[in-house]
């Protein structure tokens, strides 16, 4: 395949896998726990570089699950403390986020990570970093690992999509049939550190917050069903890792930081056109309302 | 048959204590209004028996079993309130998830749990709402959506948090009727209730609680001015004009 065909596939796969688990972040009202998890990932990586002195693929997807779950857990356990959700949430991801800073400036010296590099991304240089493999041959590391974790996703998502719905919408509910709504919950936390890690390669611990939440808060915008839903905001996903390739190719500048703009571009669209909320839906027929 | 049997419960939020002391038998074929005045700890009391809300002591024993063994026996209505009713959805699927206990893991909903949803839903007179989205619903329709997705649940003891707040007069009615018929079948039903006015009409046990149980018993015997007053503390007036004995006025 081709230096551009690798770097479309890899961006893609980062829309598709974030726009789905996005979806949930969104129903589940946790869009700020994205920010939180994108960057405490980093400090899991960066102990995960320590403990084994590699930066390949499994050794960053435990560190970030444990990350994640950590972020996820402490954040829980000072709520339940008495200290509001949102400022134990500050507290908690900024705290981890700042020891994994000093950990790579004062462990990790002049190995291949550094703090740009991990808030940004790099997609461009993906296709260097190849790995061969049975049947295909070379295919880079980052985009096999994107690979495995889009599957492992999708998978988790519709083994457990009765799981995931009736927690979200009604956890009260979900707890009271004997659903384990604490489980899905670390379960999910789990699956948001693992996502944003492995598009930590292509776009960084930044862009990826814009990449989680943007796509699914357009397909909102768009369906009233769970499951269009889910499609559509994989494929807003999709697309904006298009747009912002080809408009970084374009204008010369930063893949991630255009794909980033390309979800903000998807979202304005849809505030403006979607047919039930958008803003001229509601201009064009203003006397018609809905049956209360 | 006692379906609840609740010993010296105690439960609080953060460092203050709301619920102490609250013990209690629910006869199994019973329709029980729970009334007292706001922050009396009503809903903490049934998130606490179900296991929602953390107990600090006590012990909470439903048809003589632990909680876990007797789940699929209990039903929960929780206050309309206390979902996000813009969720992607509609009234069918919401109804169906009454049922997912019953369906069990890595299955999906079948023709067969749909249709016994659309029963449940013709049951509340919702049947045409069935794919409507549910932010599209009244309060009333939505809460009826609710009662639905209790009765698909074929629960033998009912826990419904304000099932009749802010909805119409006629869903009202079709609640009502549909806690009767339950009762008819034997089966045990609890219901928090804020309006004094229709308690004695409604219900046939009534337990007065605010923070610990103020009385407990037959709607005729517990539900007097004494003890409604004693509920209520100084924040209720007696009042006799034209609407008769036991009307009630809030200060």
């Amino acid at each position: 395949m081709s230096y551009t065909a690798w770097i479309l596939l890899t961006a893609s796969l980062v829309g598709l896998t974030c726009g789905l688990v996005g979806t949930l972040l969104i129903l589940r009202r946790m869009a700020m726990m994205a920010d939180a998890i994108s960057h405490t990932v980093l400090l899991g990586i960066v102990i995960a570089f320590l403990a084994t002195r590699s930066l390949h693929g499994i050794h960053m997807l435990v560190g970030a699950a444990l990350a994640g779950l950590l972020t996820a857990f402490l954040v829980q356990w000072l709520h339940a403390r008495g200290v509001r959700e949102d400022a134990s949430m500050g507290v908690v991801f900024t705290t981890l986020f700042a020891i994994g800073v000093i950990l790579i400036a004062t462990q990790v010296g002049n190995a291949h990570l550094d703090v740009e590099h991990a808030l940004m991304g790099e997609i461009i240089f993906i296709p260097f970093n190849v790995t061969q493999l049975p049947v295909v041959g070379e295919v880079p590391l980052a985009t096999l690992t994107l690979l495995i974790v889009t599957i492992l996703v999708i998978a988790l998502i519709l083994l457990f999509y009765k799981e995931w719905k009736i927690t979200s919408f009604d956890p009260a509910l979900a707890a009271s049939l004997g659903i384990p709504v604490g489980l899905m919950h670390y379960l999910f936390m789990t699956m948001v550190s693992v996502t944003a890690v492995a598009s930590f390669d292509a776009v960084g611990a930044i862009m990826v917050v814009a990449m989680l939440i943007t796509p699914a808060a357009a397909a909102y915008l768009w369906t009233d069903q769970l499951r269009i839903m889910f499609v559509l905001s994989g494929l807003f996903g999709v697309l904006a890792a298009f747009i912002g390739y080809y408009t970084a190719v374009w204008l010369d500048t930063s893949v991630s930081g255009s794909m980033a703009f390309a979800t903000g571009l998807i979202f304005l669209v849809s505030i403006l056109l979607s047919p039930k909320y958008g803003l001229l839906g509601k201009r064009l027929r203003p006397a018609q309302g809905e049956v209360k | 048959m006692v379906a609840l049997s609740v010993k010296d419960l105690a439960a609080a939020y953060r460092k203050n204590v709301v619920l102490h002391d609250v013990s209690f038998e629910i006869k199994a074929g019973t329709l029980t209004g729970i009334v007292g005045p706001n922050g009396a700890g009503k809903s903490t009391l049934i998130k606490s028996l179900l296991g929602l809300h953390p107990i600090l002591s006590g012990s909470v024993s439903f048809f003589g079993s632990p909680l876990e063994k007797v789940k699929k026996r209990i039903g929960y209505v929780p206050q309309r309130g206390s979902v996000d009713w813009d969720f992607p959805t509609d009234a069918l699927d919401v109804v169906t998830m009454g049922l997912y206990g019953q369906i069990g893991w890595l299955k999906w909903p079948s023709k067969r749990h749909r249709q016994k949803a659309l029963e449940a839903l013709d049951k509340m007179g919702m049947a045409d709402y069935a794919q409507r989205q549910i932010s599209q619903l009244s309060g009333g329709q939505q809460q009826r959506v609710f009662l639905a997705r209790a009765l698909v649940q074929d629960a033998d003891l009912y826990f419904m948090d304000e099932p009749l707040a802010g909805v119409d007069a006629a869903t009202e009615k079709a609640i009502m009727i549909t806690l009767q018929e339950l009762k008819a079948k034997g089966k045990t039903v609890l219901v928090v209730h804020h309006d004094l006015e229709t308690v004695e009409d409604y219900f046939d046990h009534v337990l007065l609680l605010n923070r610990t149980v103020i009385a407990h018993g037959k709607t005729e015997e517990v539900f007097t001015p004494e003890l409604i007053a004693k509920t209520y503390g100084g924040r209720l007036k007696l009042t006799k004009e034209g609407m008769g004995y036991g009307h009630l006025v809030k200060q």
